[in-house]
């Protein structure tokens, strides 16, 4: 459905991205996972005709979306990350303003953005400027969708928003998705990643790995434990100067520790228990965080 | 009120109108505690962290910040905090050196003193070769984490973080959080809004808001036991879901 082939674009004399070579299926919802300042909207602008690439091609439904902008421009729903709608308008006004400019009404498509619209649908006379940060999403959401676009794009739809709204936000994606709607969505929160069919981890400009989450979380090959114990920072003093340990990281209430060699864990494991005699140690199965940070660490060494 | 306190608040409460965005909120944190302050979007974080700060001025109740009354001493509160956020940091079009100069002079420093810390910060994070440059070409995680240093440049009392590791990469937020436990060495209180749960384990002790109410504030250890949760995420779900519609 949508295709980026060796796309390069450069600002003045930085990186946006470099090379990116991606393939995104029909009725898929894809995730470009990477922190600020990697190239996620770079990507996205170009992919929707708002910026152009120094080299490569970009293909919308088998288009090359330069010489067929007008056809992009019709077909895809874009959801920039900062609000670009009109402040000044009312919700109601803003989605009539959307339809219209694509010759459509907001009767025609109705079915389209029923769930999502039906949520601010009471507040409909209220002015844009004045909702709730979970509001103006959903808004934003309804005027992307009200033309039928035959991909959504959704720049960082979540930064920002707190751990329950973005659970919602996800679940409101998954049943578009299943609704048979190609969707590309962009985060910087890892964790998001396995809400995706496949991802693409994204970095300086780079694409590092694209597979389904379980996919990457399973090339990770190092051995992986989690640890738990009374002060994590003392832990992590500890770990940081044993040979063995590739990687300990905080993860929240753990540390997650990567090691050279499984063999090794029990040298590791007595050195920690001389200060902690209760510490607790147990092997996980990497989260995509961990997969990032590792892949991470190789591109710099590169 | 307690001086020993970094802040301390009580019944402090923000009405716009008939909405109640603050809604008596009592709370202390002590001088050097990482104090997490969390709650959903819309559940009055802002609006308290602005009372807080000196930028607006509270409906009812009383609190000190740094010792200072937020009703009367507003601009004392402001000299003796600072404050990082996301959005608002450095001025990109500056160079390293202006921006920790212009920072070091709006608090009051010395030249003498802004200088001489100014070059054992720049090589303390690694960019000599970027302190003449503009902090627009500073790769991101350099860029949060000078704008955390220059916030904690005069060596304030307390320092606000709103959201500091919105967007960094996985590997930079937790070298930011080994900052923020340094600053908190150094007798600096962190006071942190995030909507990363796993960095709410880092807090010594966390803050839960609801609708403008504090609904739960303890240990994040304790607070899992009391909401019967595995992590952090979990009680958060638990608490903010139960007022959701």
């Amino acid at each position: 459905m949508v295709e980026f082939k060796d796309i390069s674009k450069k600002y003045d004399q930085v990186v946006g991205v470099e090379r990116v070579n991606l393939k995104i299926n029909p009725g898929e919802l894809f995730g470009l996972i990477g922190p600020d300042g990697a190239g996620k909207t770079t990507l996205f602008r170009m992919l929707t005709t708002l910026l152009l690439a120094d080299e490569g091609v970009i293909l919308f439904d088998q288009k090359n979306v330069v010489e067929h902008f007008h056809f992009v421009r019709k077909n895809v729903g874009y959801m920039p990350g900062t609000f670009s709608l009109y402040q000044d308008l009312t919700i109601e006004e803003n989605l009539n303003f959307f339809a219209t400019l694509f010759g459509t009404t907001i009767a025609e498509n109705y079915h389209l953005i029923k769930e999502i619209y039906q949520q601010i649908e009471p507040y409909k006379n209220r002015r844009a400027g004045d909702l709730s940060g979970g509001m103006k999403q959903k808004l934003a959401l309804s005027c992307a969708l009200i033309h039928k676009p035959l991909v959504l794009v959704l720049d960082e739809p979540t930064t920002g928003v707190d751990a329950v709204s973005r659970k919602e936000f996800w679940d409101m994606l998954k049943r578009l998705k299943d609704g048979g709607l190609t969707i590309l969505v962009s985060t910087a929160y890892m964790d998001e990643a396995t809400r995706c069919d496949r991802v693409a981890l994204i970095q300086k400009g780079k694409i590092m790995k694209v597979d389904t989450p379980a996919g990457i979380i399973h090339q990770y090959a190092k051995p992986l434990y989690a640890i738990r114990g009374q002060k994590l920072q003392q832990l992590l003093n500890i770990l940081r100067d044993i040979p063995h340990v590739i990687s300990a990281q905080p993860f929240g209430e753990s540390i997650h520790l990567a090691i050279d060699d499984k063999k090794n864990l029990f040298q590791i494991e007595k050195e920690l228990k001389t200060v902690q005699a209760n510490v607790i140690i147990e092997k996980i199965t990497p989260t995509v965080e961990d997969c990032f940070m590792d892949l991470m660490m190789n591109q710099d060494e590169q | 009120m307690n001086n020993n306190y970094a802040i301390e608040a009580k019944d402090f409460t923000k009405k716009f109108g008939s909405f109640i965005a603050v809604d008596n909120i009592s709370f202390t944190v002590g001088q050097g505690e990482i104090f997490g302050f969390l709650g959903a979007n819309g559940a009055g974080k802002t609006t308290a962290m602005k009372m807080l700060t000196g930028l607006l001025r509270p409906t009812s109740g009383r609190a000190h910040v740094g010792g200072f009354d937020v009703w009367k001493e507003a601009d004392k509160i402001k000299k003796n905090i600072g404050y990082m956020s996301q959005k608002f940091s450095l001025y990109s079009d500056l160079t390293v050196l202006e921006n920790i100069t212009l920072f070091g002079g709006i608090y009051g420093m010395r030249m003498t003193e802004i200088k001489e810390k100014a070059n054992e910060l720049v090589h303390k994070l690694g960019i000599e070769d970027f302190k003449n440059r503009m902090v627009a070409s500073l790769p991101l995680g350099y860029k949060q984490k000078l704008a955390f240093s220059v916030a904690i440049f005069h060596e304030p009392r307390i320092v606000f973080l709103d959201e500091p590791t919105g967007g960094v990469d996985p590997i930079t937020r937790r070298q930011f959080w080994e900052m923020i436990y340094e600053a908190a060495e150094r007798g600096i209180t962190p006071f942190v809004t995030t909507h990363y749960m796993d960095e709410a384990e880092y807090c010594n002790r966390v803050s839960i808001m609801v609708e403008g109410k504090i609904m739960a504030l303890d240990t994040p250890e304790r607070l899992k036991q009391q909401f019967d949760s595995k992590n952090m995420d979990e009680v958060f779900l638990k608490l903010a879901r139960s007022k959701h519609k």
